[in-house]
């Protein structure tokens, strides 16, 4: 598995990583930054991380995402740091023989990543700032 | 007794981490979450607080001690 927190991710990276000659699908998903949020115009998130229960996080959700697909590889890597908008901030990546395992765990990476791995992003407004889900 | 503090709890508290002095010192997951809401009712106020434990999730009866990692998990947003 390649799991991973960085400055700045290189997209390249993940795909390299799953290809293989037994691979038939390679699945990568890639959360960029958007310029706007509820109405308001974004000009920049803030990613933090807890890194080493995130990491742990990450590997746990890979370890499962084997147990419940017939997978070759999985990558997870997100980006900390300060990002503009366009710029990709997490990148989900997976292999398998055939196209509906990949599909279907790539999701569910994306999903469960957003639900329990211990990384916090704040956005920035041209008034304000604030932490995205920290509220009702 | 160090905490370790994330995303708004270090808004909330003011601080890059909390030091719990020794009189004051919680001895479960739960005690914790029942002193910051009376030193911080801010803290009440977020969708959820999570206390994470030698970097791992864990719940109010978990028994806790200045050995331990200790640190304040707010509602996380990455992706």
């Amino acid at each position: 598995m390649l799991i991973r927190i960085i400055e700045h991710i290189n997209l390249a990276e993940a795909p390299a990583y799953l290809g293989s000659e037994e691979t038939g699908a390679i699945n990568l998903f890639v959360g960029t930054v958007r310029n706007h949020s509820k109405g308001k115009t974004v000009l920049h998130l803030d990613f933090e991380a807890y890194e080493p229960m995130a990491l742990k996080e990450m590997e746990k959700l890979g370890i499962q995402a084997k147990e419940k697909w017939p997978l070759y590889e999985v990558a997870i890597i997100h980006a900390i740091g300060s990002k503009l908008p366009g710029e990709p901030v997490v990148v989900i990546g997976v292999s398998s023989a055939h196209r509906d395992a990949s599909f279907e765990a790539c999701r569910w990476l994306i999903d469960e990543l957003k639900k329990t791995v211990p990384i916090w992003k704040k956005e920035y407004y041209e008034d304000n700032s604030v932490w995205v889900n920290a509220h009702p | 007794m160090e905490i370790l503090l994330f995303g708004i709890t270090r808004d909330i508290t003011g601080q890059q981490k909390l030091t719990i002095p020794q009189e004051n010192q919680p001895h479960t997951v739960g005690d914790l979450k029942a002193w910051l809401g009376q030193q911080f009712p801010a803290i009440k106020q977020l969708s959820s607080l999570a206390v994470a434990v030698d970097s791992e999730y864990a719940e109010d009866d978990l028994a806790i001690n200045s050995n331990s990692e200790i640190a304040l998990i707010p509602p996380v947003s990455g992706g």
